[in-house]
Parts: structure tokens; sequence; C-alpha cells
């Protein structure tokens, strides 16, 4: 039986390294209250990022009822770094189909990161209860061929929702 | 033991008498979420009546019926009068007025928060206060169970507490130690928040405490199944238990590692680093332990049974068993859905693959096949079992008692193996409805209409259920007359082990030391993660009080 249990704890730690699911565990603090005056997660600087090493950072806010913006461009086959915080109550987003699922608490900054390996678009719905409007907050990643995305440094794209 | 009974029936009936309007709820919940038309369309009640549906089955339902099973037990397993009746019935009084505080906040729209809070969001002082009292009361009853113990083993020197009365005095300090994190969180965080003491709240902090709770909880609503496993089914079956110092073993391993264990509730969260949320896993996985210990024993006891019914063979015994009766075939059916469930809950638990279904259906399945399927199965045998020692008369019928656990079984299965699939095809959960033009939200919508179904077979179980005890417990003096002599109801006779201990161990007669254990282990888990909250920089929230739309 010990064995039994030791195989199992065995698969957790293999598919937890090989297979990189990463669940956010950066443990990151950021004060809700003045997060919108300025630093990483003033308004400028939300949408999709292109990082010195070829990857992408996309920054989100989510909020009562929506994220903020509430739909981005991605690079296929690119390492894309989710970084997402909440002014307000607990939220959370899942892409279905990747290994992106995580929970935004106030006061914390959630990091996941995943590659996405088709082209098409993903919903991407709130999926922790914020209130009466929850139903409401669903958002849209894009994911377009590497060759046509295109961001400046300094730039961030963000899409218009269809 | 006339006394004990009522005391017992009013913590039974509270139960199940909430349950039936739970599961209305429950069902039109799933109608609203379906592409299907649904009476009575609106995002709003939706959330107050999943607040609803979830506060009653979680904390009222369970934490009446184990009250109610507690005393029952108590009072037959050692044959002589509860101590502290009257502690027992001002218990009671508190956490029914706690449990319609709760209720009428909600249904007045002024708690729309679902049972687990999530600050900060905020919901009406009463609603928390509800749920204090009713937590709190049931602390009477905790305290009563560990007194009696005490009494009688004062009374018995060196005799080892019988089996049920060790169990549920184990589920009782079980419940006591899951309580603390609530408690603490109503308390410390949101309670000040409620009363206008503070402005802003601490969202880690308060999931964080909430998950010491979350999970030895489950270990708190599952204890009455297995104290049903050991002590009662063996005697149904015709059989013995097969090891009497195994089950002491495994009750007190559920003791101990239900409590460090909670954060695999939180690994999608960011307040936490890999470390903790590790080592809950593997404190997770010793989980299963006192399952699989089970799943042994209980086997074994029924093989006993069937072999002395005349079974043959390698299977051939599992055919002999008595399974017209409602214990019997409940059980069965439970350690079905206890298999089933139980993989899922190794998904659940391993940090890396929970990646792929957390808050999404599968969760919701999850909790639905093992609380509403294996635990809730095991609550109406028991009551079945008991019903007719409680009211003085007999069960009616058993018949439709069988209909009605099979019903409860198909629909849960119909239920939340549709669940389970939308789930790893990414449905979001506590979700009022869908737009299902959406392309990944379509392919979901057949699984949806197809729950619904289940959700139609466990409304008209729950019907025939309270039906059933409408019945036996009111009208039975009526069919009585019909027959002229009533066959006599045999007392509440707990299963013998094969070899009945004559001494056991103090480690396995009471748990002055597992206490201690499981004090060690909860610092050892928690200590860290609850107390980086209060050197962190600056990160609590503004509440959000949540007022009547």
């Amino acid at each position: 039986m010990l064995a039994l249990l030791a195989v199992m704890l065995g698969v957790v730690v293999v598919s937890g390294v090989a297979q990189a699911l990463h669940p956010p565990s950066n443990v990151e603090t950021i004060d809700p209250l003045t997060l919108h005056l300025g630093g990483e997660f003033v308004e400028s600087n939300l949408g999709t990022a292109q990082e010195a090493d070829g990857s992408v950072t996309v920054r989100l806010i989510a909020e009562q009822f929506g994220f903020v913006p509430n739909c981005v461009t991605v690079p296929e086959g690119t390492l894309v770094r989710f970084r997402v915080t909440s002014p307000d109550v607990i939220h959370g987003l899942i892409l279905a189909d990747t290994n992106v699922n995580t929970m935004v608490v106030p006061g914390f900054v959630a990091e996941v990161r995943t590659r996405f390996g088709a082209v098409g678009d993903y919903t991407m719905p709130c999926h922790e209860f914020c209130g009466v409007g929850h139903q409401g907050m669903w958002a849209r990643v894009t994911v377009i061929p590497k060759d046509q995305f295109s961001a400046p440094p300094l730039a961030r794209t963000r899409c218009v929702p269809r | 033991m006339f006394r004990a009974n009522r005391l017992a029936l009013a913590h039974y009936w509270v139960a199940f008498g909430l349950f039936l309007p739970a599961v209305v709820l429950g069902a039109w919940q799933m109608l609203m979420r379906s592409p299907l038309p649904a009476p009575l369309d609106d995002s709003n009640l939706y959330y107050a009546s999943v607040t609803l549906h979830g506060t009653v089955m979680a904390y009222v339902l369970t934490t009446f019926f184990v009250m109610g099973f507690g005393y029952a037990v108590t009072a037959s397993s050692l044959g002589r009068p509860i101590r502290g009746m009257r502690a027992a019935w001002i218990g009671f009084g508190i956490c029914l007025v706690g449990t319609l505080m709760a209720a009428a906040t909600i249904i007045a729209g002024h708690a729309t928060v679902l049972y687990t809070f999530y600050p900060p969001l905020l919901a009406s002082t009463w609603f928390y206060g509800g749920v204090f009292l009713l937590v709190g009361g049931s602390m009477i009853w905790v305290v009563l169970m560990i007194v009696n113990m005490s009494l009688w083993k004062r009374e018995h020197p060196g005799a080892p507490v019988p089996l049920a009365m060790f169990a549920i005095t184990a589920t009782a300090c079980l419940w006591a130690w899951t309580a603390s994190g609530v408690a603490v969180e109503l308390l410390g965080v949101i309670l000040p928040a409620a009363l206008g003491m503070t402005r802003q709240i601490d969202a880690g902090l308060a999931r964080t405490l909430f998950s010491v709770t979350l999970h030895a909880i489950v270990y708190f609503w599952l204890m009455p199944a297995y104290i049903a496993f050991y002590a009662l089914l063996p005697q149904v079956a015709g059989g013995r238990l097969y090891s009497d110092k195994m089950a002491r073993l495994v009750f007190i391993m559920f003791l101990v590692f239900s409590l460090p264990v909670g954060m695999h509730h939180l690994f999608a969260d960011p307040e936490h680093g890999v470390g903790f949320k590790f080592l809950q896993t593997v404190f997770t996985f010793f989980v299963v332990l006192p399952t699989l210990l089970t799943v042994f024993t209980i086997c074994a006891s029924l093989e006993i049974a069937g072999r002395a019914r005349g079974g043959r063979g390698v299977f051939g015994w599992i055919g002999a068993l008595p399974w017209r009766e409602p214990m019997m075939l409940a059980s069965g059916l439970s350690f079905l859905m206890l298999g089933l469930g139980g993989f899922g809950g190794l998904i659940n638990m391993s940090y890396a693959m929970n990646s792929m279904i957390h808050n999404t259906s599968w969760v919701t399945a999850h909790f639905h096949l093992i609380f509403g399927g294996t635990v809730v199965i095991m609550y109406f045998a028991i009551a079945y079992e008991m019903w007719p020692r409680l009211t003085g008369r007999p069960l009616r019928s058993k018949t439709l008692a069988r209909w009605q656990l099979w019903l409860w079984f198909w629909g849960m299965l119909i239920t939340t193996i549709p669940w389970h699939i939308a789930g790893l095809l990414g449905q979001p959960r506590r979700v009022a409805n869908f737009d299902y033009r959406i392309p990944q939200v379509a392919r979901t919508a057949a699984l949806v209409d197809v729950s619904v179904v289940g959700g139609v077979m466990l409304l008209v179980s729950a019907v025939l259920l309270i039906f059933i005890l409408v019945r036996s417990h009111f009208a039975a003096r009526s069919e009585a007359r019909r027959e002229p002599v009533p066959a006599p109801i045999p007392a509440l006779h707990y299963a013998l082990a094969v070899y009945p201990p004559q001494r056991v161990p103090a480690a396995l007669n009471g748990f002055a030391v597992w206490n201690v254990v499981v004090l060690v282990l909860v610092v050892a888990a928690y200590g860290y993660p609850i107390g980086q909250f209060f050197f962190l920089k600056p990160h609590s929230a503004p509440a959000y009080p949540v007022t009547r739309p």
C-alpha cells in the first residue's frame, strides 16, 4: 500500500516537472488600493508585451465583472507568461485545453506560463464566484501565427473584441 | 432511552426537513445553467440559491445529522441514558436559531456570497452570525460526546470503549479541530469587517484559514458513513467485524491526517509557495490510507458474513449477502461511488494535475459523488436502520427504501459523470448561465442536458425519502391496525469483532495523545502559511458588501 502511495506521489512529481504544469506559486504581493496609480498594472501597461528573450508577457486586471483588456493576442509556439491581479474581489481564470488555470486573489499577482500549440480563439471565463455579474465575465485570447505577431518592445497589443 | 430517541429524532428531522428543499434548489440550478428553459430565469436568484443549497447541505444537513447520530450512538452503544440531556437540547436550540438566521438572510438576498464566503465579498452580519451559532452550538455536542465517553471509561476502568462510541468521539474531536479554521476566519477577519470595525479584508489570509476547515469538514461528513460500515454493516450482513483494533486505528488516522491537508484546495492560489503546497500534497496522500484499510477490513468482514450465509467460491459469498436490506444495498452502492469519486480525488490532490480541473465542473462532480453519493446515501441507510428503533414503528417499507436508494445512485451517476467530462472540457463552476453559442461552451451543452435528467432522478429520490420517513414515523399506527400482531422490533445491535477485544492499549482507547499529534501537524503544515500574512507588504482589499439587487 505504501508502494502504491509512493508510485502516485512519483506521478505527481514527474507530471509537475516534466509536463511543466506550474500552478501560480510566486507569492508576490501588490497593494490593491494603489495598483491603478502606477507600476506594472497601470492601464497603459496592460495587454501583451514582447520580452527581450523572445517570450511574451500578458498583463491583465480581473475586476467585477470583466477582464482588462478583455481580448489579447499572443503568438503561437512561444512562451507566454500571464500576470494577473485584482483590485476588488477574488476572481479566477481558465483557458480550456491548456494548462492555464489560476485564482486571482486581490493583494497578490498570479503568474502562470504556457505555450499555445495551435492558432485560434480561446475563451477565458472567470471561474470563481465574484458577485452577481459573475456569469458575464468572459474574455478572449487569440493565438496567431508567430510570424504575424509583432509588438514593438514598448507597445502593448490588444485585439478588438468581436 | 426514550428521551434520547426524541433528541436524536429532532436532529434527524431538521437535517432531512431542510435537505428536501435544498435538493429542489439544486435541481432548479441544474435547469438554469443548462440550454433548456428554466422557470424564474434570474442570475441573482441563482447565486442566492447556490448559497442556500451549499449552506444547507454542507453545514445544516451534516451537522444536525451527525449530532443526532452521535446521541443515538451514545445511548445505544453505552446502553444507558445520555449524560447532559439539558445541555444537548440547548445546543439543538442554538443550532436551530443559527440555521434559521442564516437561511432567512440568504432568502432575503443579503448573503449571496456562497457557503464558502469569498471575502472581500461581504454579506449581512446576520448570515455570519447564524453560521457562527450553528457551529458554536454544535460544540456543546462535541463536549457531550467527550464527557459521555470519559464518564463511561471512569466507571469501567480498563475496559475498551465500545467501537461505535470511540468512533463518534473521534468525530467530535475532528469537528472541533475542523471548525477552528472557519471560526478564526469569522472572528478574526470577516465579522470585524461586517460590523464596520475594519474596512479592509486580507483575502489571502481568509482563504487560508478557511482551507483549514474546507477539507477536514469532508471527513466530519464522512464519519457516520464509516461508523456504519464498521459498527452496523457487518451485523446487518450477518457476520462479524474483521478487526476491532484496525477500526480504531482507522478512526485515529482520520483524526490525525484530515487537518494538515486543506491547502490542496489552494493549489491554484498565488499566495502560497510551492513548498507548503507540496508538503500538504504528501499529507493528503496519507488520508488515502484509512480509506484503503477500510475497503480491506469491510470486504473481509462481508466475506465472513457471506460465507456464514452459505456463499461458496471466490465470488459466491457476494451473492449470498442480504442485498434486500437497505443498509447492505446502500453500503454496496456507496462503495461503488467511493471508488469512482476516489480516483477523481487523487487527481484533485495532485499539485500539478489539479491545474487541468481546478474550479471546473469536475470539482463539483467530484464532491457531489463523494459527499452527495457515498456519504449521503449512508445517511439514508442509517436513518432506515434507526427509524424503527427510534420511533418504535416498523419501516414502511423496505421495498420503497430500495427504490429510493437505487434512484439516488443512478441519479448521482447520471448527474456527475457528464459534469466530470464537462469539467475536463473547461466548463467553469458556479456560473448562473452560459452562452452556448460560444464554440468552446457549445461542446458541453449535451452533457449539461443529460445531467439535468440525473437531477430530476435525485429530486424524485429525495421526495421518496421524506415520504418513507414520514409514513414510518407518523402513519404507522393506522397501518399497524391491519396487522393484528405487529412484529417486534429488535434493538439496535452493533457488530461484534471476530476477536472482541478484552483490553486495548490506552492509545487505542482515547484521544489525548492523538490531539497533541494533530496540534503538532497543524502547526507544522499551517504555521508558516498563516504566519506569513503578518509579515507580507500591505495587500488587503476593501470589503465589498453584497446588497439586495
